[in-house]
């Protein structure tokens, strides 16, 4: 059996399950925040009573990141509507926004805070929550109606899904970042080559990433229509974890004769920096054939391209130059907010770096304008802007205006492009 | 889901790629689907995030749509995991999306949530039908009727998820097979 196959098995009960299996799964953890917590709360009332309890308070994770620095009146109503559960249910694990317990970007604080394991079963009301197969976990987004369905069974009618199996090998070119390879992936199998399926990601250039950068990949795979993505765990795994948590875990691995619907190669080595064009994850193009496309803004944030790396490889480009068009920095967390200070590059703090290139005022974490959202939401497009962004979907609207054009990136690409107002290969600077 | 397998009325035609920010912009989020005028509210925003060359979906003056068949191409509703998608669709009064495949969450949030069927046809019917046409679609046939002629074109059974469907969504389907309790 495969890695997914194998966690899967093991939380349903089942010795041996097989792709297309409809099986009755345990849920290790339930992730949800503001903008799909408030529908999942409403539906797990309406269907289990108003004084039903939640089927384990330690098993369900509330990170509000959407809609939190706006005067959105509805918006405000929905976290407070997650207080009141939360208070009602005495759950462990909420970060409320306005106090010291606030994360931001729920799929880095989810890891960053140690409730991914892995080996174990994460369902999320968001459809990027297969960004933690990064550490191991099989980890799917769902809607409100499973996840109200969750919160009072701790169960999942799942069907099992086929393996894809994505061989990386070869040595990584220091232009190139984890978005590189997945945008490339994307781009080859297309915004529906994965649908229905697990995407698991191997060879020694996925084990030569750090774990920040697999989740880069994993994040994306529903960009593909993956139901999961998943990165068989390893020492930096255990390392990452175990500074987290103190919960045991135990891993699971593919058979090295599991069967599998497909295999894709790739040598990194040979790879160049792409960008995905408007409007689909999929529109793959050279950044280089790019040159021509001038732009308004530069977008550097999200469960995408908002943690610490991201940031750290946009700084090593713009340290000592200056921004040409507006950039916008949203930092993913406030532990990725406090590691802007901390972390410096020749003795300066990434946030100097920044500042000292010109950058807009550097937003509080959240989801920002990665989804539009608010009218008033920090980077919102209004308008026919073009952007360049580190996060996942370019589709028409996604940042707010239906008329702006969002070209993704990786954090080089993007500073790059910051740089010279026109898309950037990151070799031209 | 009460709804009827007999479907009649005018068709909303989509191509490929229908992404959820087109179904349902983020903006709307905000509005909590088990609240009923919000539901509601829902509704009257589905496939807000349209170009503006597109004809109004939700055109009917109390916000809902004169549309109970939709028709799309390939990887319709992919993206984001947001529920308020098919629940948009449901809540303006369309009934039925027909189309040639889908994108799993939302597959699903069809399923789970019994606002609208999701069927996949045979063939590409985007091709076959323009908005306006009127159509009648048969779920326990499993075909679309194009009334202007009257040419039937064949979709698929609706396959393992049939005893979701059936109940009336993934509670319904869950007590009755003694999953929770009735």
């Amino acid at each position: 059996m495969t890695i997914t196959e194998k966690i899967l098995a093991r939380e349903s009960g089942a010795s041996i399950v097989q792709p297309g299996d409809n099986i009755w799964v345990n849920a290790g953890i339930l992730l949800t925040h503001d903008v799909c917590g408030p529908g999942t709360i409403g539906i797990f009332q309406q269907e289990f009573g108003k004084d039903a309890k939640v089927f384990d308070r330690e098993k369900i994770v509330i990170l509000p990141d959407h809609y939190i620095y706006t005067a959105d009146v509805k918006a405000h109503r929905n976290i407070d509507t997650l207080r009141a559960f939360v208070k009602e249910q005495n759950l462990p694990y909420f970060y409320d926004p306005g106090t010291p317990s606030y994360c931001g970007v729920c799929h880095v604080a989810l890891p960053e805070l140690g409730h991914v394991r892995p080996g174990e079963t994460i369902f999320g009301t968001d459809s990027h929550t297969c960004t933690h197969g990064a550490l191991g976990a099989f980890s799917s987004g769902i809607g409100n109606t499973d996840a109200g369905f969750i919160m009072g069974t701790g169960k999942l009618l799942v069907k099992v899904p086929p393996t894809l199996r994505f061989v990386l090998d070869g040595k990584m070119p220091s232009y190139l970042s984890a978005k590189d390879l997945i945008l490339h992936i994307i781009g080859d199998i297309t915004v529906d080559g994965a649908t229905y399926c697990a995407m698991e990601f191997t060879g020694s250039a996925i084990e030569a990433l750090s774990i920040e950068e697999r989740c880069t990949i994993c994040n994306m795979a529903v960009e593909a229509g993956a139901k999961n993505g998943i990165i068989a765990p390893d020492q930096k795994t255990f390392d990452y974890v175990n500074a987290r948590t103190k919960k045991s875990y135990e891993p699971l691995y593919s058979d090295r004769d599991a069967k599998i619907q497909a295999e894709y190669r790739y040598d990194v080595s040979k790879l160049e920096p792409v960008v995905a064009k408007p409007h689909l994850p999929d529109n793959k193009a050279l950044a280089r054939d790019c040159r021509d496309v001038k732009v308004t803004q530069v977008y550097i944030g999200s469960c995408t391209g908002g943690k610490l790396e991201d940031f750290i490889m946009a700084a090593q480009l713009l340290k000592g130059r200056k921004v040409a068009i507006k950039t916008l920095i949203v930092p993913a967390t406030r532990h990725v907010e406090q590691g802007l200070l901390d972390t410096k590059i020749d003795g300066q703090s990434l946030r100097a770096i920044f500042e000292a290139a010109g950058v807009e005022p550097i937003a509080p974490p959240s989801c920002a304008a990665c989804l539009g959202g608010p009218i008033d939401t920090f980077g919102r497009t209004h308008g026919n802007e073009v952007v360049v962004s580190t996060t996942n979907r370019n589709f028409i609207g996604r940042m707010g205006s239906k008329d702006s054009q969002v070209y993704l990136a990786s954090p080089y690409t993007a500073a790059a492009t910051a740089i010279k107002g026109t898309i950037t290969d990151p070799r031209d600077l | 889901m009460s709804k009827a397998k007999l479907i009649r009325g005018p068709v909303y035609v989509l191509e490929d790629n229908i992404d959820t920010d087109l179904l349902i912009p983020a903006c709307y989020l905000n509005l909590v689907p088990t609240i009923p005028e919000e539901y509601k509210k829902l509704g009257s925003y589905a496939l807000a995030g349209l170009p503006d060359s597109f004809p109004k979906f939700a055109s009917n003056p109390d916000g809902s749509t004169p549309y109970p068949i939709v028709i799309g191409g390939r990887n319709f509703g992919c993206g984001s995991s947001r529920e308020h998608a098919p629940i948009a669709l449901g809540a303006a009064g369309a009934s039925v999306v027909v189309a040639q495949s889908y994108a799993r969450i939302f597959f699903r949030n069809c399923v789970a949530t019994g606002e609208v069927f999701p069927i996949e046809s045979e063939t590409r019917l985007c091709k076959e039908f323009k908005t306006g046409d009127e159509a009648e679609v048969n779920i326990e046939a499993n075909t679309v009727t194009r009334l202007s002629d009257g040419k039937i074109f064949p979709l698929k059974p609706i396959g393992a998820v049939a005893p979701v469907i059936d109940a009336g969504g993934m509670f319904a389907y869950a007590r009755a097979i003694g999953m929770i309790k009735k």
